[in-house]
């Protein structure tokens, strides 16, 4: 007995340890003090389980036994009848409509034969991105980073190779710029003087050098083309006629099970009167018809334009001759014109108010000046363009209008969480600036976008900017909505980090200080890594927001998913369709939002350094 | 080792390192340092004690400008003080400092620790910082711990890391802010033997502590401070056994009274 209670005592061994008792551990155990640990938690434990019974009894079906083979609501709707009866039809649903529409949902109007570019974009940013992500990959990789900077918007939206190079010129004409100056002059002002030089770069150079070098290829091939033009044109029609060939016997076919179909829905449908054997057949059918028509038209639109193209070549030298003309004559006009009109742009310019005092011969000067000057940038519009398609030397061009889907989502998703980080780090660190100007400006930038909601921003990007930026400006829409959902988010990322800079010791800062390094060392080495650390899942719940919140552009006419999902809505086959369209939607959105969530996680645990 | 030995092994110079001239700093309207004159020679060794509140930790952390004063002159190494940035960053890569909380970055690990300033501030190679580190992990006698991160280390461990980082930047100089306050009393001592040796070595050193056998053991002169000001100032010998201020005698009948 070791009853030490009232008497000197003296350990002389050690006692072992003694396996747990049975109800402590083990698939009981754990049963036991996770579900069954006090009558109530027993009670709500059976209630949950129940609960989640019906839920599953009811979505489950609805799910796996869905119908995959239909061309429209009303098909879907006869071959649930057929096998459950006519009340039932709500119980199954219609995946036909993701089946038929799926590319549409993903890829919106992007072509078909370019789907790669995406993909190829995406894959290359998440190898751009691996070395930020993931830690103990070579150092080497960012340059890859860099390049794909430029090459994935140049995969997206095409267009000649030049152009990424010539930007990607800009940054490393700043960067030699910040080298050799920074020496001379101080690291400040270099930094300054660099990029000013990469931005008059960019402003004044860029495009010129680029056009410049698409004009070049485009004189030297140009006799070419035409001796090519000369024999692809028919070939290019006999491709037209000959997919015409594949689509009248399709649409034959369908006509036919159609006819079938409505002679069996005619008579009633029932088991012993099937129909779905006949949707099934009409599906693949209907799917090929439809591929086929638009093989057809893209190849008559490509013949249409080779036609064009071939006419704008033959007449090339005229058109020039007739340019050089125009542009005499304008210049002429222009000089001609009164004073009283001499400085309008427009004939929207002269009011109402002005037509009193301005005689109308003078403004009917004007607007013959006008008209000379529009015909002369018509025929260069037209000569430019003939340029920039036969000195085409890379991706064949998609303007924004065809952007669509997830691609949409996932490209407004990436670029706004990958440009908002770095933003918000330095809103962050203007806000808890000693520098009364810097201070204020970001408190009131954050404030002021923090207090907007960003449907309001997203309708000054469609609308209103185009008022605020010079006359003749073409500022993408896509890019417009890009800046708006990135300083919307940059806003709350900032708040977010100096929530974790907040929650700092000082002694941390003191140390850096101790230590010698100056601003900026202290940031990137001790103060950042930390708090962003400990802002991870704020900064992860921005992303993720941020994600979801680019289906807000479906509502300034964008076709990103819940865009897609309102215009397949509102076609007559799919009338009426509402669960799968957007439970695929969230689906998709969830697999993202979710892959995100854990990537957070991992990140805390491998971060994790303390005990 | 006796006292005296000790005392004999380390040399002062004639040569200033810190001299401080009536400096005052206050907090907003408070007026928390009054007059501070001191001159530390190199190869000196000072305590400071005091009250908490009596302004000794601001004081040493004015000498690297972690406080700013705003009266008087503050020379460090010959370079005085002031709001240009290139000063500051010089005296602060001259001037180590190992803070009552350690400070030691939790993020990055023991060795990193020890290699980031060497390798950012002085633009050391990394191999040629790494070599240093473990020098002087091996010093502080913890280089096992190489490539652990801070918090998984004991106080006593983390804060001889934190002695070895200020070391790894061969400073001239190094202020101890109560480097073992926030310690359990089985690992002060490791701590004190850490910061004996260094003293040995004839480091210059000022150390805010309220270690009264390690200010008997190795300081040049003790300093003790109330409410903003130096109240008496003397060898360690004469001024534990004969505190000539009231204020002091009040003092140290508290902290040796237990």
């Amino acid at each position: 007995m070791t009853d030490i209670s009232n008497q000197a005592y003296v350990r002389t061994e050690m006692l072992g340890e003694q396996p747990a008792p049975i109800a402590n551990v083990g698939i009981i155990g754990w049963m036991r003090q996770n579900l069954f640990s006090s009558p109530m938690s027993a009670v709500l434990t059976i209630l949950g389980g129940i609960a989640i019974y019906f839920v599953l009894a009811a979505l489950l079906p609805w799910t796996f036994g869905g119908i995959w083979n239909a061309t429209s609501l009303a098909e879907c709707r006869l071959i649930v009848a057929e096998s459950l009866g006519e009340g039932e039809t709500a119980h199954r649903a219609c995946w036909g409509v993701i089946h038929e529409r799926f590319w549409h949902l993903m890829y919106g109007f992007y072509p078909s034969d370019s789907y790669w570019r995406p993909n190829l974009a995406l894959v290359l940013l998440f190898v751009a991105i691996a070395p930020v992500l993931f830690n103990g990959l070579p150092k080497a990789m960012f340059i890859i980073s860099f390049a794909a900077l430029f090459i994935c918007p140049w995969l997206l939206w095409g267009g000649p190779v030049w152009t990424p190079i010539v930007a990607a010129l800009g940054f490393v004409i700043g960067y030699l710029v910040v080298k050799f100056v920074s020496p001379l002059l101080g690291s400040l002002t270099g930094l300054i003087i660099g990029v000013l030089a990469a931005l008059v770069w960019w402003l004044f150079f860029a495009g010129m050098v680029s056009q410049g070098i698409t004009h070049m290829i485009a004189s030297s091939r140009m006799d070419g083309e035409a001796v090519r033009l000369e024999k692809a044109i028919p070939e290019q029609k006999a491709k037209v006629a000959e997919l015409s060939a594949i689509v009248e016997p399709l649409e034959a076919q369908l006509a036919d099970i159609q006819a079938k179909i409505d002679a069996v829905v005619a008579a009633g449908v029932s088991a012993e009167n099937p129909v779905s054997d006949l949707v099934r057949q009409k599906t693949p059918v209907k799917m090929a018809l439809n591929a086929a028509v638009a093989a057809r038209n893209k190849a008559d639109i490509i013949s249409k334009n080779m036609v064009k193209r071939q006419k704008s070549i033959g007449s090339l030298s005229f058109m020039e001759g007739k340019l050089a003309e125009l542009t005499q004559q304008a210049k002429e006009a222009r000089a001609a014109l009164p004073a009283t009109v001499a400085d309008f742009d427009s004939l929207n310019e002269v009011t109402e108010e002005l037509r009193k005092t301005i005689p109308a011969e003078d403004i009917d000067l004007l607007a013959a000046a006008l008209k000379v000057n529009e015909q002369k940038t018509n025929l260069d519009i037209t000569i430019t363009r003939l340029y920039e398609e036969v000195g085409l030397f890379g991706l064949k061009p998609v303007p924004s209008r065809n952007f669509g889907g997830f691609m949409l989502a996932i490209l407004l998703g990436i670029t706004g969480i990958v440009l908002s980080f770095p933003m918000g780090i330095i809103l962050a660190l203007g806000r808890l600036s000693n520098l009364m100007i810097v201070k204020s400006m970001c408190v009131g930038f954050i404030e002021f976008i923090r207090g907007v909601p960003l449907i309001t921003l997203l309708f000054v990007a469609s609308a209103l900017l185009n008022y605020f930026l010079p006359k003749g400006t073409q500022f993408d829409i896509i890019l417009r909505v890009m800046i708006m959902i990135t300083i919307f988010s940059a806003a709350y990322m900032a708040e977010v980090i100096r929530g974790g800079l907040a929650a700092l010791p000082k002694g941390q800062y003191e140390a850096a200080d101790a230590l010698g390094l100056d601003y900026w060392q202290a940031q990137r080495l001790i103060i950042m890594p930390q708090a962003l650390k400990i802002s991870i899942p704020g900064i992860v719940s921005t992303f993720i927001g941020l994600f979801k919140d680019t289906t807000l552009v479906s509502i300034i006419a964008l076709s990103d998913p819940i865009g897609w999902v309102k215009l397949i809505q509102s076609k007559t086959e799919w009338n009426g369709i509402i669960w799968e369209l957007y439970g695929f939607v969230a689906l998709v959105f969830f697999l993202f939002c979710f892959g995100m969530s854990r990537y957070s996680m991992y990140l805390e645990r491998k971060l994790q350094t303390g005990h | 080792m006796s006292e005296s030995a000790t005392q004999s092994k380390m040399s002062v110079s004639d040569e200033v390192a810190i001299d401080i001239i009536n400096m005052n700093k206050w907090y907003g309207a408070f007026h928390v340092l009054k007059d501070i004159n001191m001159t530390v020679n190199r190869g000196e060794r000072i305590v400071v004690c005091g009250p908490s509140g009596s302004g000794k930790s601001t004081l040493i952390r004015c000498i690297n400008r972690l406080e700013e004063h705003q009266k008087g002159t503050i020379i460090v190494d010959g370079t005085e003080l002031s709001s240009d940035l290139k000063n500051i960053d010089k005296i602060r890569s001259e001037v180590g400092m190992c803070f009552q909380h350690f400070n030691l970055f939790p993020h990055l690990s023991v060795l990193d620790n020890l290699t980031l300033a060497p390798i950012w501030v002085r633009k050391t190679p990394k191999k040629e910082a790494e070599e240093t580190a473990m020098h002087f992990l091996e010093k502080v006698k913890i280089p096992e711990q190489a490539d652990k991160y801070p918090g998984q280390l004991s106080g006593g461990q983390q804060q001889r890391v934190a002695i070895a980082r200020s070391l790894c930047m061969k400073p001239r100089i190094m202020l101890f802010d109560e480097p073992t306050s926030a310690l359990d009393p089985e690992m002060i001592a490791e701590v004190l033997d850490t910061m004996i040796e260094l003293a040995e070595e004839g480091m210059t050193m000022i150390c805010v502590t309220h270690e009264m056998g390690f200010a008997r053991k190795v300081a040049n002169r003790v300093i003790f401070m109330d409410q903003g000001q130096i109240v008496e100032q003397n060898e360690p010998e004469q001024f534990f056994n004969n505190p000539q201020s009231e204020r002091t005698q009040l003092f140290l009948s508290q902290i040796l009274g237990h």
